[in-house]
Protein backbone atom coordinates (compact mmCIF):
# COMPACT_ATOMS: atom_id res chain seq x y z
CA UNK A 1 0.00 0.00 0.00
CA UNK A 2 1.28 3.44 -0.94
CA UNK A 3 -0.83 4.95 2.35
CA UNK A 4 1.23 4.57 5.20
CA UNK A 5 -1.29 6.41 7.96
CA UNK A 6 -4.41 4.68 7.51
CA UNK A 7 -7.74 6.26 9.35
CA UNK A 8 -10.73 4.77 11.11
CA UNK A 9 -13.63 5.71 12.69
CA UNK A 10 -15.13 4.31 15.77
CA UNK A 11 -18.45 3.88 16.65
CA UNK A 12 -18.60 5.46 20.31
CA UNK A 13 -21.42 4.77 22.80
CA UNK A 14 -20.02 6.14 25.91
CA UNK A 15 -19.76 2.67 27.28
CA UNK A 16 -16.74 0.88 27.87
CA UNK A 17 -16.30 -1.37 25.03
CA UNK A 18 -16.12 0.82 22.19
CA UNK A 19 -13.29 2.82 24.14
CA UNK A 20 -11.00 -0.39 24.62
CA UNK A 21 -11.52 -1.02 20.86
CA UNK A 22 -10.47 2.22 19.91
CA UNK A 23 -7.27 1.79 22.46
CA UNK A 24 -6.71 -1.30 20.51
CA UNK A 25 -6.59 0.41 17.55
CA UNK A 26 -4.65 3.48 19.21
CA UNK A 27 -2.16 1.43 20.43
CA UNK A 28 -1.02 0.02 16.83
CA UNK A 29 -0.45 3.86 15.46
CA UNK A 30 -3.77 3.69 13.57
CA UNK A 31 -5.81 7.43 13.64
CA UNK A 32 -8.88 7.40 14.84
CA UNK A 33 -11.46 9.43 15.17
CA UNK A 34 -15.25 8.76 17.31
CA UNK A 35 -18.58 9.15 15.49
CA UNK A 36 -21.84 8.75 17.42
CA UNK A 37 -25.66 9.04 16.06
CA UNK A 38 -28.31 10.97 18.40
CA UNK A 39 -31.60 8.88 18.11
CA UNK A 40 -32.94 10.85 20.59
CA UNK A 41 -33.76 7.78 22.65
CA UNK A 42 -29.76 8.12 23.63
CA UNK A 43 -29.71 7.34 27.65
CA UNK A 44 -26.87 10.66 27.61
CA UNK A 45 -28.05 13.69 29.58
CA UNK A 46 -31.32 14.12 29.01
CA UNK A 47 -32.85 12.33 32.57
CA UNK A 48 -29.65 13.52 34.60
CA UNK A 49 -30.28 17.24 33.24
CA UNK A 50 -33.77 17.16 33.88
CA UNK A 51 -34.02 15.46 37.75
CA UNK A 52 -32.97 16.98 40.69
CA UNK A 53 -32.37 14.03 42.71
CA UNK A 54 -29.52 13.65 40.21
CA UNK A 55 -27.49 17.13 40.70
CA UNK A 56 -24.82 15.51 42.34
CA UNK A 57 -23.88 13.05 39.61
CA UNK A 58 -21.73 14.59 36.90
CA UNK A 59 -24.10 15.70 34.14
CA UNK A 60 -21.50 14.86 31.55
CA UNK A 61 -21.88 13.16 28.35
CA UNK A 62 -20.36 9.69 28.33
CA UNK A 63 -19.52 9.62 24.33
CA UNK A 64 -17.32 13.04 24.66
CA UNK A 65 -15.85 12.10 28.11
CA UNK A 66 -14.58 8.66 26.82
CA UNK A 67 -13.38 10.54 23.15
CA UNK A 68 -11.66 13.12 25.70
CA UNK A 69 -9.90 9.98 27.91
CA UNK A 70 -8.27 8.83 24.25
CA UNK A 71 -7.24 11.99 22.86
CA UNK A 72 -9.48 11.61 19.78
CA UNK A 73 -11.93 13.94 18.14
CA UNK A 74 -15.46 12.69 18.36
CA UNK A 75 -18.16 13.90 15.30
CA UNK A 76 -21.96 13.66 16.99
CA UNK A 77 -24.30 13.26 13.83
CA UNK A 78 -28.25 14.40 14.83
CA UNK A 79 -29.76 10.92 12.88
CA UNK A 80 -33.58 11.85 14.89
CA UNK A 81 -35.23 12.11 11.64
CA UNK A 82 -33.58 9.26 9.51
CA UNK A 83 -33.98 7.28 12.26
CA UNK A 84 -37.82 6.89 12.56
CA UNK A 85 -37.64 4.36 9.54
CA UNK A 86 -35.40 2.29 11.53
CA UNK A 87 -37.60 2.34 14.49
CA UNK A 88 -41.01 1.93 13.00
CA UNK A 89 -40.06 -0.57 10.04
CA UNK A 90 -37.43 -2.78 11.67
CA UNK A 91 -36.54 -6.06 8.94
CA UNK A 92 -35.17 -7.84 11.43
CA UNK A 93 -38.15 -6.54 13.87
CA UNK A 94 -37.62 -5.70 18.35
CA UNK A 95 -35.35 -7.30 20.61
CA UNK A 96 -37.60 -7.09 24.05
CA UNK A 97 -39.01 -4.08 24.22
CA UNK A 98 -39.18 -2.24 21.71
CA UNK A 99 -35.31 -1.81 20.46
CA UNK A 100 -34.46 -2.65 17.28
CA UNK A 101 -31.04 -3.26 17.59
CA UNK A 102 -29.98 -5.54 14.56
CA UNK A 103 -31.69 -2.53 12.31
CA UNK A 104 -29.97 -0.11 14.62
CA UNK A 105 -26.52 -1.31 14.21
CA UNK A 106 -27.17 -2.06 10.62
CA UNK A 107 -28.36 2.08 10.52
CA UNK A 108 -25.51 3.03 12.26
CA UNK A 109 -22.48 1.13 10.66
CA UNK A 110 -24.11 2.33 7.22
CA UNK A 111 -24.02 5.98 8.26
CA UNK A 112 -20.61 6.02 9.53
CA UNK A 113 -19.55 4.25 6.17
CA UNK A 114 -21.09 7.59 4.46
CA UNK A 115 -19.31 9.43 7.03
CA UNK A 116 -15.44 7.85 5.74
CA UNK A 117 -16.16 7.86 2.12
CA UNK A 118 -16.79 11.79 2.99
CA UNK A 119 -14.27 11.89 4.90
CA UNK A 120 -11.20 10.41 3.08
CA UNK A 121 -11.11 7.71 5.95
CA UNK A 122 -10.28 4.32 5.66
CA UNK A 123 -12.81 1.41 7.91
CA UNK A 124 -15.02 1.46 10.73
CA UNK A 125 -14.88 -0.19 14.10
CA UNK A 126 -17.29 -0.82 16.56
CA UNK A 127 -17.02 -2.58 20.48
CA UNK A 128 -19.41 -5.06 19.27
CA UNK A 129 -18.06 -8.93 21.39
CA UNK A 130 -19.96 -12.04 19.57
CA UNK A 131 -22.02 -13.28 22.26
CA UNK A 132 -22.58 -10.07 24.41
CA UNK A 133 -26.16 -8.84 23.44
CA UNK A 134 -28.61 -11.62 22.45
CA UNK A 135 -29.83 -9.55 19.04
CA UNK A 136 -27.10 -7.77 17.17
CA UNK A 137 -24.01 -9.26 18.57
CA UNK A 138 -24.11 -13.05 18.03
CA UNK A 139 -21.99 -15.28 15.79
CA UNK A 140 -25.43 -15.28 12.96
CA UNK A 141 -26.17 -11.65 13.23
CA UNK A 142 -22.93 -9.79 13.29
CA UNK A 143 -22.04 -10.65 9.71
CA UNK A 144 -25.58 -9.49 8.89
CA UNK A 145 -24.47 -5.99 10.59
CA UNK A 146 -21.48 -6.11 7.85
CA UNK A 147 -23.47 -6.97 4.68
CA UNK A 148 -26.63 -5.16 4.75
CA UNK A 149 -24.74 -1.98 6.03
CA UNK A 150 -22.81 -1.91 3.29
CA UNK A 151 -19.69 -1.83 5.00
CA UNK A 152 -18.57 -5.82 4.13
CA UNK A 153 -15.31 -5.86 5.17
CA UNK A 154 -14.29 -2.64 6.05
CA UNK A 155 -15.76 -3.38 8.91
CA UNK A 156 -13.52 -4.54 12.25
CA UNK A 157 -14.73 -5.34 15.38
CA UNK A 158 -11.31 -5.31 17.65
CA UNK A 159 -12.56 -6.97 20.77
CA UNK A 160 -13.55 -10.07 18.66
CA UNK A 161 -11.93 -10.14 15.34
CA UNK A 162 -10.23 -13.51 16.06
CA UNK A 163 -13.47 -14.86 15.83
CA UNK A 164 -14.59 -13.29 12.55
CA UNK A 165 -13.11 -13.78 9.01
CA UNK A 166 -10.24 -11.42 8.24
CA UNK A 167 -11.48 -7.92 7.30
CA UNK A 168 -9.92 -5.32 4.62
CA UNK A 169 -7.67 -3.52 7.08
CA UNK A 170 -6.12 -6.90 8.42
CA UNK A 171 -5.39 -8.08 4.98
CA UNK A 172 -3.94 -5.22 3.73
CA UNK A 173 -1.71 -5.34 7.08
CA UNK A 174 -3.31 -1.67 8.27
CA UNK A 175 -3.98 -3.64 11.50
CA UNK A 176 -1.78 -6.73 12.77
CA UNK A 177 -4.70 -9.12 13.48
CA UNK A 178 -2.32 -10.82 15.87
CA UNK A 179 -2.88 -7.87 18.65
CA UNK A 180 -6.79 -8.03 18.26
CA UNK A 181 -8.56 -9.95 20.66
CA UNK A 182 -10.96 -12.71 20.85
CA UNK A 183 -13.60 -11.78 23.67
CA UNK A 184 -16.51 -13.75 23.63
CA UNK A 185 -20.02 -14.04 25.66
CA UNK A 186 -21.75 -11.86 28.41
CA UNK A 187 -18.89 -11.64 30.89
CA UNK A 188 -17.49 -8.35 31.41
CA UNK A 189 -14.66 -9.71 32.92
CA UNK A 190 -12.12 -9.77 30.24
CA UNK A 191 -12.99 -6.17 29.46
CA UNK A 192 -13.13 -4.91 33.17
CA UNK A 193 -9.08 -7.09 33.09
CA UNK A 194 -8.39 -4.75 29.49
CA UNK A 195 -9.57 -1.48 31.30
CA UNK A 196 -7.37 -1.74 33.85
CA UNK A 197 -4.55 -3.33 31.95
CA UNK A 198 -5.23 0.41 29.99
CA UNK A 199 -5.47 2.18 32.74
CA UNK A 200 -8.75 3.32 32.32
CA UNK A 201 -10.41 3.77 35.88
CA UNK A 202 -13.27 5.38 35.03
CA UNK A 203 -16.18 4.21 32.86
CA UNK A 204 -19.65 3.92 32.18
CA UNK A 205 -21.12 0.50 31.80
CA UNK A 206 -25.05 1.10 30.82
CA UNK A 207 -26.74 -2.04 32.18
CA UNK A 208 -29.46 -2.25 29.34
CA UNK A 209 -28.16 -1.50 26.23
CA UNK A 210 -27.03 2.23 24.84
CA UNK A 211 -31.11 3.87 24.40
CA UNK A 212 -34.45 4.15 26.27
CA UNK A 213 -35.56 1.93 23.73
CA UNK A 214 -34.42 -1.47 26.24
CA UNK A 215 -36.56 -0.25 28.87
CA UNK A 216 -39.73 -1.88 29.28
CA UNK A 217 -41.71 1.49 31.02
CA UNK A 218 -40.41 3.72 28.61
CA UNK A 219 -41.34 1.29 25.76
CA UNK A 220 -44.88 1.35 27.09
CA UNK A 221 -45.27 4.55 27.13
CA UNK A 222 -44.50 4.87 23.41
CA UNK A 223 -46.96 2.40 22.54
CA UNK A 224 -49.39 4.39 24.20
CA UNK A 225 -48.55 7.16 22.49
CA UNK A 226 -48.83 5.79 19.54
CA UNK A 227 -51.87 4.01 20.19
CA UNK A 228 -53.49 7.21 21.48
CA UNK A 229 -52.55 8.99 18.21
CA UNK A 230 -53.69 6.82 16.12
CA UNK A 231 -50.23 6.45 13.82
CA UNK A 232 -46.95 5.87 14.83
CA UNK A 233 -45.41 9.32 14.20
CA UNK A 234 -43.14 11.01 16.72
CA UNK A 235 -41.68 14.28 17.36
CA UNK A 236 -38.07 14.79 19.58
CA UNK A 237 -40.52 16.77 22.18
CA UNK A 238 -42.80 13.57 22.32
CA UNK A 239 -39.99 11.10 22.59
CA UNK A 240 -38.07 13.72 25.28
CA UNK A 241 -41.30 14.15 27.72
CA UNK A 242 -41.55 10.21 27.73
CA UNK A 243 -38.50 10.19 29.59
CA UNK A 244 -39.62 12.73 32.43
CA UNK A 245 -43.06 12.90 35.59
CA UNK A 246 -46.21 9.83 35.90
CA UNK A 247 -47.88 9.55 33.00
CA UNK A 248 -51.61 8.55 33.56
CA UNK A 249 -53.83 8.21 30.87
CA UNK A 250 -57.74 8.16 32.64
CA UNK A 251 -59.04 8.45 29.49
CA UNK A 252 -58.27 7.43 25.91
CA UNK A 253 -58.44 11.02 24.82
CA UNK A 254 -55.97 12.39 27.08
CA UNK A 255 -53.00 12.30 28.97
CA UNK A 256 -51.68 13.85 32.12
CA UNK A 257 -47.86 14.09 32.77
CA UNK A 258 -47.43 14.47 36.11
CA UNK A 259 -43.75 16.45 37.52
CA UNK A 260 -42.54 13.92 40.23
CA UNK A 261 -39.83 16.62 41.53
CA UNK A 262 -38.69 20.05 41.81
CA UNK A 263 -36.33 18.99 38.55
CA UNK A 264 -39.25 17.72 36.67
CA UNK A 265 -41.31 20.80 37.48
CA UNK A 266 -39.25 23.30 35.72
CA UNK A 267 -38.52 21.22 32.96
CA UNK A 268 -42.46 21.06 32.19
CA UNK A 269 -42.67 24.06 32.64
CA UNK A 270 -40.43 25.24 29.62
CA UNK A 271 -43.18 23.26 27.64
CA UNK A 272 -46.46 25.10 28.80
CA UNK A 273 -46.14 26.78 25.48
CA UNK A 274 -46.44 23.53 23.62
CA UNK A 275 -49.09 22.21 25.78
CA UNK A 276 -52.20 22.82 28.19
CA UNK A 277 -50.83 22.64 31.64
CA UNK A 278 -52.11 22.43 34.98
CA UNK A 279 -50.58 24.05 38.17
CA UNK A 280 -51.84 24.25 42.03
CA UNK A 281 -52.49 27.50 43.23
CA UNK A 282 -53.76 27.39 46.66
CA UNK A 283 -51.18 24.67 47.73
CA UNK A 284 -47.57 23.43 46.46
CA UNK A 285 -47.96 21.20 44.03
CA UNK A 286 -46.33 19.53 40.99
CA UNK A 287 -46.58 21.25 36.89
CA UNK A 288 -48.84 18.73 34.89
CA UNK A 289 -48.93 19.27 31.01
CA UNK A 290 -52.31 17.71 29.17
CA UNK A 291 -51.66 15.82 26.25
CA UNK A 292 -54.83 15.56 24.29
CA UNK A 293 -58.23 16.84 23.91
CA UNK A 294 -60.41 17.25 27.05
CA UNK A 295 -63.92 18.28 27.26
CA UNK A 296 -65.17 20.58 30.30
CA UNK A 297 -65.48 17.11 32.27
CA UNK A 298 -62.49 15.63 31.61
CA UNK A 299 -60.81 19.04 32.90
CA UNK A 300 -62.03 18.94 36.07
CA UNK A 301 -60.95 15.13 36.19
CA UNK A 302 -57.59 16.48 35.12
CA UNK A 303 -57.63 18.98 37.90
CA UNK A 304 -59.11 16.64 40.30
CA UNK A 305 -56.04 14.57 39.79
CA UNK A 306 -53.36 17.18 40.17
CA UNK A 307 -55.06 18.26 42.87
CA UNK A 308 -54.57 14.49 44.35
CA UNK A 309 -50.62 14.88 43.60
CA UNK A 310 -50.51 18.50 45.55
CA UNK A 311 -49.89 18.92 49.39
CA UNK A 312 -53.93 19.38 49.39
CA UNK A 313 -54.79 16.01 48.44
CA UNK A 314 -56.62 15.69 51.78
CA UNK A 315 -58.14 18.87 51.57
CA UNK A 316 -61.34 19.26 50.92
CA UNK A 317 -60.96 21.94 47.88
CA UNK A 318 -57.86 22.83 45.90
CA UNK A 319 -57.36 25.76 43.15
CA UNK A 320 -55.51 24.98 40.15
CA UNK A 321 -54.22 27.47 37.12
CA UNK A 322 -55.13 25.91 33.76
CA UNK A 323 -53.10 27.39 31.23
CA UNK A 324 -53.38 26.92 27.95
CA UNK A 325 -50.45 26.96 24.97
CA UNK A 326 -51.53 30.48 24.01
CA UNK A 327 -50.99 31.99 27.98
CA UNK A 328 -54.53 32.02 28.31
CA UNK A 329 -55.42 31.40 32.19
CA UNK A 330 -58.37 30.09 34.13
CA UNK A 331 -58.52 28.97 37.76
CA UNK A 332 -60.74 25.73 38.59
CA UNK A 333 -61.60 24.38 42.29
CA UNK A 334 -61.78 21.34 42.48
CA UNK A 335 -62.15 18.11 45.27
CA UNK A 336 -59.09 16.42 44.92
CA UNK A 337 -59.73 13.00 43.47
CA UNK A 338 -59.70 9.82 46.14
CA UNK A 339 -56.58 7.92 46.28
CA UNK A 340 -58.37 4.49 45.45
CA UNK A 341 -60.16 6.58 42.55
CA UNK A 342 -57.10 6.70 40.38
CA UNK A 343 -57.21 3.37 38.68
CA UNK A 344 -53.97 1.28 38.57
CA UNK A 345 -54.99 0.63 34.94
CA UNK A 346 -54.39 4.73 34.35
CA UNK A 347 -50.45 4.47 34.79
CA UNK A 348 -49.14 4.11 31.43
CA UNK B 1 -24.55 41.39 32.38
CA UNK B 2 -23.58 38.25 30.52
CA UNK B 3 -24.58 40.13 27.25
CA UNK B 4 -21.40 41.90 27.43
CA UNK B 5 -19.24 38.17 26.72
CA UNK B 6 -20.16 39.22 22.93
CA UNK B 7 -18.88 41.70 21.31
CA UNK B 8 -18.53 39.80 17.75
CA UNK B 9 -22.29 39.35 17.36
CA UNK B 10 -22.23 36.54 16.57
CA UNK B 11 -24.38 34.22 18.81
CA UNK B 12 -25.44 30.64 18.73
CA UNK B 13 -29.17 30.21 20.07
CA UNK B 14 -29.22 26.20 21.85
CA UNK B 15 -31.80 27.49 24.80
CA UNK B 16 -34.23 24.73 25.56
CA UNK B 17 -31.84 21.86 23.94
CA UNK B 18 -31.38 18.91 25.95
CA UNK B 19 -27.70 17.49 25.74
CA UNK B 20 -26.17 16.12 23.58
CA UNK B 21 -28.17 18.52 21.03
CA UNK B 22 -25.87 22.07 22.07
CA UNK B 23 -22.79 20.15 21.46
CA UNK B 24 -24.40 18.88 17.77
CA UNK B 25 -25.49 22.91 17.18
CA UNK B 26 -22.15 24.29 18.52
CA UNK B 27 -20.17 21.55 16.25
CA UNK B 28 -22.37 22.06 12.84
CA UNK B 29 -22.04 26.21 13.61
CA UNK B 30 -18.51 25.73 13.88
CA UNK B 31 -18.17 24.15 10.14
CA UNK B 32 -19.04 27.42 8.91
CA UNK B 33 -16.44 29.77 10.68
CA UNK B 34 -13.15 30.46 9.95
CA UNK B 35 -10.79 30.29 12.22
CA UNK B 36 -10.20 33.15 14.14
CA UNK B 37 -13.60 33.50 14.16
CA UNK B 38 -15.40 33.97 17.72
CA UNK B 39 -19.04 33.15 18.62
CA UNK B 40 -21.27 32.77 21.88
CA UNK B 41 -23.45 29.58 22.48
CA UNK B 42 -26.74 30.41 24.85
CA UNK B 43 -28.11 27.07 26.23
CA UNK B 44 -30.79 26.48 28.96
CA UNK B 45 -29.08 22.69 30.04
CA UNK B 46 -26.90 23.14 32.44
CA UNK B 47 -25.33 20.49 31.11
CA UNK B 48 -23.77 21.77 28.30
CA UNK B 49 -20.91 23.69 30.83
CA UNK B 50 -19.25 20.52 30.80
CA UNK B 51 -19.91 19.27 27.23
CA UNK B 52 -19.15 22.20 25.26
CA UNK B 53 -15.97 22.50 26.47
CA UNK B 54 -15.40 19.18 26.69
CA UNK B 55 -16.01 18.87 22.50
CA UNK B 56 -13.83 22.14 22.39
CA UNK B 57 -11.18 20.65 24.48
CA UNK B 58 -11.19 17.10 22.09
CA UNK B 59 -11.62 19.65 18.56
CA UNK B 60 -8.76 22.35 19.41
CA UNK B 61 -10.87 25.22 19.91
CA UNK B 62 -10.91 27.91 22.76
CA UNK B 63 -13.19 28.20 25.30
CA UNK B 64 -12.61 32.29 26.17
CA UNK B 65 -15.44 32.59 29.07
CA UNK B 66 -18.22 31.36 30.78
CA UNK B 67 -21.09 32.61 32.25
CA UNK B 68 -23.98 31.16 34.31
CA UNK B 69 -26.89 33.04 35.08
CA UNK B 70 -30.00 31.19 37.20
CA UNK B 71 -31.20 29.90 33.95
CA UNK B 72 -28.78 30.38 31.17
CA UNK B 73 -24.84 28.68 30.21
CA UNK B 74 -23.26 31.15 27.86
CA UNK B 75 -20.14 29.71 26.78
CA UNK B 76 -17.40 32.23 24.63
CA UNK B 77 -15.83 30.22 22.16
CA UNK B 78 -13.05 30.87 19.45
CA UNK B 79 -12.97 28.53 16.71
CA UNK B 80 -9.43 26.77 15.89
CA UNK B 81 -8.90 25.14 12.55
S1 LIG C 1 -29.81 -0.50 22.50
FE1 LIG C 1 -30.78 1.13 21.29
S2 LIG C 1 -29.06 2.29 20.36
FE2 LIG C 1 -28.25 0.31 21.09
S3 LIG C 1 -28.37 -1.02 19.28
FE3 LIG C 1 -30.26 -1.36 20.45
S4 LIG C 1 -31.74 0.06 19.58
FE4 LIG C 1 -29.71 0.73 18.89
Amino acid sequence: MSKNTHKAISLISGGLDSMLSTQLLLDQGVHVEGINFFTGFCVEGHTHAIRKKDKKKEKRNNALWVAEQLGIKLHIIDVIEEYKSVLLNPVHGYGQNMNPCLDCKGFMVRKALEWIKENDFDFIITGEVMGQRPMSQRRDTMPVIARESGAGDLLLRPLCAKHLPETYPEQQGWVDREKLLSFHGRSRKPQMALAEEMGFKDYSQPAGGCCFLTDANYSAKLVDLWKARGNREYSLDDIILLKVGRHIRPKPSFKLIVAREEGESRFLHGYRYRYKSLTTISHAGPVVLIIGELDAEDLVLAAQITARFSQGRDDSEVTLQLEDSENKKQSVTVVPIKADKVLPEWYV
Amino acid sequence: MCDDMNDSGKELDARNLLCPLPVIRTQDFVKNLESGDEFVVRCTDPGAKSDIPSWCRINGHKVIDIQQSEYEVLIKIQVVK
